[in-house]
């Protein structure tokens, strides 16, 4: 499935430019980390990426075919888009799409609700729990089918301490089984956590893309330099 | 005033005594609306789900049309469906008019704009909110209408029923069509309509009453199982 290619990608609405040009290749392993400030292009270089945005220009390219490729991926929304059903049975949606028997169904449904600490909530409404809850369902939920290429757009934005580092260790071990991740985040924090590799937006195009440590110490852009700075991004 | 009180004490006269013309009529009227709504159901509900998560040319004038159908004078439906089914009609052969078949046909054409338009306008909603999970999650277009139809059951629900009040309460085209006979095509709306041509409104109010009975009953019976199936919840 991997590399994946992105090139010259271009995303336009009527006349005015989005993102790109983008040229990009994201390697198989470790967690990718999407930095940028907000209004940067994170949120539609991911939507691009996951084939939820048209494309004005260029190709985002997988070693399989794009319609096996979008069977292995999954996107966890910023604001987590939960089904009007109860948790049980939004974990168990992906699956069941996928015509997974019950007993594996119920087994790894099982499995998630005690990894994310809701085992007592699965029968409730999912639109009843808090916004970390729901987010952790969010995360749980596409996890579950074992996805190659897992996409998340800012899933910790806001969200408290205990619940960031709950959602930040299912990550890290999803990456160790084998998920490749791109995250966007604009939190350094977080980035220092996590990240094997930065991909630095800026204005719509891909200023950096190079290991953590590289970033952190040679910043490649005046832009990079004032976000790790902490000063206003222009 | 001792009119509407003597139809009042007619109608428990007549349903405590088990009036087999009563029990007939009622049961027809019955009828005749549960099989249109029920037709209309299975046309409504998978073209207002097609039109939600279709994107096509003539889109927007098909929603616009479906919208201004809600308003078909029924008279106007009941002299079309006359034409079509009168002896002389291009669907003459099939001998329908004065039959109850010619009764629900007519209905379905009045009810079934109506149910469409409740349905895409509450599957709208939810299409709106779930649109990226659901091409995020690689659901096939007849999973996506599934899943809305699932999701939008209360909704749906509440369209059969405004289909039902909508059906049950015809009285012109169903008069043309079916031709008020006795035996075979009165239902309560034509009896009422009889009974009060000649004079004998007692027995039109209690017919009255007795259709305000059977729309409530169904009316309550649906809300019932509506909460019943998601717990009271939303």
């Amino acid at each position: 499935m991997f590399p994946l290619r992105v090139t010259d990608v271009k995303i336009n609405i009527k006349s005015k430019r989005l993102i790109g040009p983008i040229n990009l290749e994201i390697e198989q392993n470790g967690i990718s980390i999407l930095l940028g400030a907000n209004g940067s292009g994170k949120t539609t270089l991911l939507e691009a990426l996951h084939g939820l945005r048209k494309l004005s220009a260029g190709k985002v390219e997988w070693n399989i075919s794009n319609s096996q490729a979008a069977a292995e991926q999954a996107f966890v929304f910023q604001s987590p888009i939960m089904l009007r059903r109860t948790v049980a049975e939004n974990l168990a949606f992906p699956l069941k799409v996928r015509r997974l028997s019950k007993l594996t169904t119920t087994t790894e449904v099982m499995m998630w609700a005690k990894k994310i600490g809701l085992e007592d909530k699965i029968k409730q409404q999912a639109m009843l729990l808090s916004g970390g809850e729901m987010q952790a369902v969010a995360v749980a939920r596409a996890l579950i089918t074992k996805p190659k290429m897992l996409f998340l757009d800012e899933p910790t934005a806001s969200l408290d301490g205990a619940t960031k580092k709950a959602i930040e260790d299912i990550l890290i071990s999803a990456s160790s089984n084998g998920t490749k991740i791109l995250m966007s985040t604009h939190d350094l924090g977080q980035l220092k956590r996590l990240a094997r590799d930065i991909i630095f937006l800026h204005n719509g195009i891909v200023e950096a893309h190079c290991s953590k440590e590289e970033f952190l110490t040679k910043p490649a852009s005046k832009a990079a330099k004032q976000f790790l700075a902490g000063d206003i991004v222009l | 005033m001792n009119e509407i009180l003597h139809g009042l004490i007619q109608a428990f006269w007549l349903v405590l005594n088990f009036d087999s013309e009563l029990i007939t009529i009622s049961l027809r009227s019955l009828y005749v609306t549960l099989s249109a709504l029920t037709i209309s159901a299975l046309i409504a509900f998978p073209l207002a789900a097609f039109l939600v998560v279709t994107r096509f040319q003539f889109r927007q004038a098909i929603i616009a049309i479906l919208n201004a159908l809600m308003g078909l004078p029924p008279v106007v439906v009941g002299l079309i469906v006359y034409i079509l089914f009168s002896r002389s009609g291009p669907l003459g052969v099939l001998g329908l008019l004065y039959t109850t078949s010619a009764m629900i046909i007519a209905q379905v054409i009045i009810i079934t704009p109506l149910i469409t338009s409740i349905a895409h306008q509450s599957m709208q909603e939810l299409w709106t909110e779930y649109r990226n999970l659901l091409i995020s999650i690689n659901l096939s277009r007849m999973q996506r209408v599934g899943t809305l139809m699932w999701d939008s059951k209360k909704a749906l629900i509440t369209a059969c029923l405004a289909g039902f009040g909508r059906g049950i309460g015809e009285v012109g085209a169903i008069m043309i069509v079916g031709g008020n006979i006795d035996n075979a095509t009165r239902v309560l709306t034509t009896a009422i309509s009889l009974e009060t041509s000649r004079g004998d409104f007692s027995l039109a109010l209690a017919l009255g009453f007795v259709l305000i009975s059977l729309a409530m009953s169904v009316s309550f019976a649906t809300h019932w199982f509506g909460k019943t199936e998601h717990g009271g919840l939303r």
